[in-house]
């Protein structure tokens, strides 16, 4: 966990208002585990101070990837840094996904935006078996879910890792019409169920991810994300009502297990 | 020329006037990865209340132009786990250490202020004077001269340890409140502590923070904090901490120009953890560049023709 100074080796418009920034990181590369976050200041100089808070969305060798979309003034000022621009940077930050045992069978859930961690975490996934024991890599699916066809991020991007890729839009663009968690649902009607579930997206998407947790006993964790201060644990203002007490995003998260959180609560 | 950065507040020694503001900068130990906090004048530490409290409904935080708006709520794990679990990290460092108190009632503030009093390594208490007296109908004890005057004074009567009371900027005269501090007893003041304020979000046409209203920081406040500084100046014969959306070596000199002995910051550690240590240096630079061999002498310097 540092402070680093990191340059744009590039900053792209994907499509939409979706970007996809990369920084010479080493540092944070080094060091980041999927679901893990970075503090990027971006407004100096603008009459807005707080840094804006990032999911690594994949590192390779010294190169710390970004997938981010614009949504307000910092991710605005965030699009228009150009190659050579120097960005100070605080991470990895918080608590990411957890991979404790060997497991077989998986399944990843994002909304919109929410696929972003996913990346690093399908990458990593894919290693973590052999390191383990030597066996083979587990069986990741990812339902991937948008408004329309346009807004669907990443997908072939999974398929080259090795994922089945299930893809649902709510106006029936491309695959499934309807939510993901509708599709997801449906799926685990029918099919076998998974031993892991990770999941990140709008806050609707989540609760419906939850209870399709609690019903089917699946194993889940969420990545939050909340308006965060000083990212790093200190100033409290990132919390959320948890089981136990109000909790950091920044710090105790952003990855929790479905049954930390009290959902009618967020 | 190494210009000497010491100075005192009263009984307490610091080795440098900048200070990390209470309620950013929790107990420490985050702050500790990024920079070394024994380069720091002192720590102020987060408001520990007698009993732990759980603070108020997110969201806490709402960014501002030049300024945040929080309402934390002075969440905090209570006085047992500060002593057993905060303190000791905190009495590593080579830094004052002074721990920020608060209470609903007279009562809980005595009791924090007698359990902290003899405590090895803590140099001196801050007293929140921005909470609400559930006695009195929910009036916060800062906004009215009486009732500050009374707090402060019974503190003073069971401790021994350097006092500092946090002013709040919620009034119309800060320095008829800061006279009755010190009329009760009060070694130093720290002001200003945040401006009751409030945002809207506009599309879905709800308060931004959960609490409805929360305290304003950041550069925003600034020339309101560094005026309050001045008049009070003028009128205490007190070293004064100045506080208040400092970023900068110049907006430190500010304040110290405008009376304060020594400034503290808060919300510019989030921008950048190292803040505090480039405030400390552009204060140095500029006692070289404007051959000033005492930093004590730059307090209260305004020309005034």
């Amino acid at each position: 966990m540092c402070q680093i100074v990191a340059e744009v080796l590039s900053n792209k418009n994907i499509t939409l208002n979706y970007f996809k920034i990369i920084l010479n990181s080493p540092e944070i590369c080094q060091n980041a585990q999927p679901g893990q976050f970075v503090h990027i200041e971006v407004t100096a100089g603008s009459a807005f101070l707080l840094r804006r808070p990032f999911s690594i969305h994949n590192t390779e060798d010294e190169k710390l990837e970004i997938l981010y979309q614009v949504v307000g003034k910092g991710t605005d000022l965030l699009s228009k840094k150009e190659k050579s621009k120097k960005l100070d940077l605080l991470g990895p930050l918080g608590q990411g996904f957890e991979l404790k045992e060997n497991f077989g069978k998986v399944i990843l859930v994002a909304g919109g935006i929410g696929v972003a961690p996913l990346y690093f975490l399908a990458k990593r996934l894919l290693n973590h078996n052999s390191k383990i024991s030597g066996q083979t890599p587990p069986k990741i699916t990812l339902f991937l879910g948008a408004q329309t066809r346009k807004q669907i991020l990443c997908a072939q991007d999974f398929k080259n890792l090795g994922a089945t890729v299930k893809i649902a839009t709510e106006d029936g663009s491309w695959g499934y019409k309807g939510l993901i968690s509708d599709f997801l649902a449906e799926t685990l009607l029918r099919y076998a169920k998974p031993d892991l579930v990770f999941a990140c997206g709008p806050v609707p998407m989540l609760k419906k991810i939850a209870q399709l947790s609690r019903k089917y006993r699946l194993p889940s964790q969420v990545s939050l994300e909340q308006r965060m201060g000083c990212g790093i644990g200190a100033c409290l203002g990132c919390v959320v009502r948890a089981r136990e007490g109000y909790l950091r995003v920044c710090k105790d998260g952003p990855v929790f297990t479905v049954n930390q959180i009290l959902w009618d609560r967020l | 020329m190494n210009p000497n950065l010491k100075i005192k507040l009263g009984r307490i020694s610091l080795n440098n006037p900048v200070l990390a503001a209470s309620g950013t900068f929790g107990y420490g130990e985050e702050y500790s990865r990024f920079i070394d906090l024994s380069e720091l004048g002192g720590i102020i530490t987060k408001t520990v209340t007698l009993e732990p409290r759980e603070g108020n409904r997110p969201p806490r935080l709402a960014e501002t132009p030049s300024g945040l708006l929080n309402s934390i709520g002075l969440e905090n794990p209570g006085l047992k786990i500060f002593l057993r679990e905060k303190l000791p990290l905190l009495q590593r460092f080579n830094t004052a250490l002074v721990v920020n108190i608060a209470g609903e009632k007279e009562e809980e503030y005595l009791r924090l202020a007698e359990r902290l009093n003899r405590v090895k390594g803590i140099d001196a208490l801050e007293i929140n004077i921005s909470c609400p007296n559930v006695k009195n109908g929910g009036l916060i004890f800062g906004t009215n001269p009486s009732l500050v005057f009374s707090l402060v004074k019974r503190i003073r009567e069971v401790t021994d340890i350097p006092l500092i009371t946090k002013l709040t900027p919620n009034v119309t005269d800060i320095a008829e409140i800061a006279q009755a501090a010190e009329e009760a007893g009060t070694e130093a003041l720290s002001l200003i502590n945040t401006l009751l304020a409030m945002a809207i979000d506009v599309e879905t046409r709800k308060p931004k923070l959960g609490n409805v209203t929360g305290g304003l920081s950041g550069p925003a406040i600034r020339p309101i904090a560094v005026r309050m500084v001045r008049q009070t100046f003028q009128k205490v014969n007190l070293p004064l901490i100045g506080v208040g959306g400092i970023m900068t070596p110049e907006d430190a000199l500010e304040f110290i120009l405008a009376g304060a002995s020594a400034v503290a910051i808060g919300t510019a550690n989030f921008i950048d953890p190292k803040t505090m240590i480039k405030v400390k240096e552009g204060i140095r630079e500029y006692l070289q560049r404007n051959n000033i061999r005492e930093f004590k002498d730059l307090v209260g310097w305004l020309n005034l023709n």
